[in-house]
């Protein structure tokens, strides 16, 4: 299959996921939004230039946007990280990126332990600017960190379950 | 100029990132204006369509909850049909007007225009919800959207056949309420943390307010119906900069679990607004 019917079946799959299954349930706590989506910019291939990737994160935010009826919050959120994967991932790994040509980030690309720290900046990243952003127009500072933590973590559980679900080759060792 | 163009293509990823970032906050942050055609747009018929086919298979987890809900309806409606009262007087004369009116001749101030709930979200710090009625139904702007328990929220976007409803639970939703007790007026606003605790503000201290008292819409709404249910009080809270309490408010409405509302159009809205502007004016 190629890689870009591959992200595309991938992004409409996740983003029914997020929009119609997984916000839907009623929620464990105030706290927690959980919130996953962003995990398909993450996946993008690491040859993707870095104005494909704005743009593509900037799309895959407005429309999370478009059903929670947030304008540009989302956005603005997936844009940012977007922008900073480059960094992250030429801080993460000695070879330089371009060279992977179609592989994606995952366990068996980039080895567990970077993939994994790849995974929490950038989670931790996109949940502290998005609540950031929440907490801009109303909240309280206290409440501002506590969801953030609490989010952070549900999110990581998601993320694992659809690593689980999409990578599967490549966590079976 | 050269280095100009130099200076743009070199750093273009990053002036890109500012632009799009510039335009995403652009439309978190700009007026109310932009939030309308916004919100006019997303009640559209594209999201709303695939918001209806998802809401179809939703349906069915509620259908227990719902069928109690409108039993308990039914009965409550029965009990007050004609046939089962004795009426002092049989005559009646049948007048078409503008504002429809009924047997004894008293105006039908609200009519309630059914209308089925297909997307709904109680988890952001601003929930909307929305309706399988727009414009060509009769629904337009500003109009109150409440439930079998109680009040839900009010029209803010139309479109042909959708509504965009801004739920209680908004944090620009502003409700004017009193005590069903008959004393205190105060506001309605949410505080953005639990979608089951409305905040009640502005009551003054010389009210008596006690966990569980019953909380109303006010008779001065232009959109609610006086005396629609909002919730009870759950906690008394005073405030200690001002002479009002804080009350936390739990909803009478369970938000999580709402499948179908009432429009409520008042035929003396217009009529209402015309006349508070006019005095304004002078």
């Amino acid at each position: 299959m190629s890689v870009v019917v591959k992200n595309i079946i991938r992004i409409l799959i996740i983003l029914f996921f997020q929009v119609f299954i997984v916000t839907r349930i009623p929620p464990l706590h105030q706290f927690i939004v959980p919130y996953f989506y962003f995990v398909l910019i993450l996946w993008l291939p690491f040859k993707t230039t870095r104005i494909n990737l704005l743009v593509l994160g900037f799309l895959i935010g407005m429309a999370v946007d478009w059903f929670f009826k947030t304008p540009g919050l989302h956005a603005a959120a997936s844009l940012l990280i977007a922008y900073l994967r480059p960094f992250v991932i030429n801080l993460l790994l000695p070879k330089e990126a371009t060279e992977w040509g179609t592989e994606e980030p995952n366990n068996k690309t980039m080895g567990s332990v970077p993939y994994t720290v790849y995974i929490i900046i950038l989670t931790v990243l996109h949940h502290a600017y998005l609540i950031f952003l929440e907490w801009l127009q109303f909240g309280s500072f206290f409440y501002f960190i506590a969801k953030l933590f609490a989010t952070a973590l549900v999110s990581l559980l998601l993320i694992l379950i659809a690593d689980l679900f999409f990578n599967k080759k490549s966590t079976v060792r | 100029m050269r280095n100009v163009f130099l200076f743009i293509r070199r750093y273009a990823v990053f002036i890109l990132f500012l632009i799009l970032q510039g335009i995403s906050l652009s439309m978190l942050f700009s007026s109310n204006r932009f939030h309308s055609t916004y919100f006019g747009m997303m009640a559209g018929e594209v999201s709303g369509d695939i918001n209806r086919r998802a809401n179809n298979v939703e349906e069915y987890f509620a259908l227990r909850k719902e069928n109690k809900k409108l039993r308990d309806q039914n009965a409550f409606l029965l009990s007050n049909v004609p046939s089962g009262q004795l009426m002092p007087d049989t005559g009646y004369k049948y007048v078409t007007d503008t504002a429809y009116v009924d047997s004894v001749k008293q105006f039908l101030q609200y009519q309630y225009l059914s209308a089925k709930v297909i997307s709904n979200s109680v988890f952001l710090q601003q929930n909307y919800l929305t309706l399988h009625r727009g414009s060509e139904q009769g629904v337009s702007e500003n109009m109150a959207v409440v439930g079998a328990d109680g009040i839900i929220g009010t029209v803010v976007g139309v479109s042909k056949n959708m509504s965009l409803v801004m739920s209680l639970l908004h944090k620009q939703s502003k409700v004017i309420a009193i005590l069903k007790k008959g004393s205190g007026l105060g506001e309605i606003t949410w505080d953005g943390r639990d979608p089951g605790l409305l905040v009640l503000r502005k009551i003054p201290k010389t009210v008596v307010v006690k966990k569980g008292d019953e909380v109303v819409s006010s008779p001065y709404s232009d959109k609610f119906p006086p005396g629609s249910r909002i919730g009870w009080v759950d906690n008394v809270q005073q405030d200690l900069e001002t002479n009002t309490y804080i009350l936390k408010v739990r909803t009478a409405v369970d938000f999580s679990n709402v499948q179908h509302a009432y429009v409520v159009k008042n035929a003396l809205r217009e009529e209402m607004n015309e006349v508070q502007l006019k005095q304004i004016k002078e």
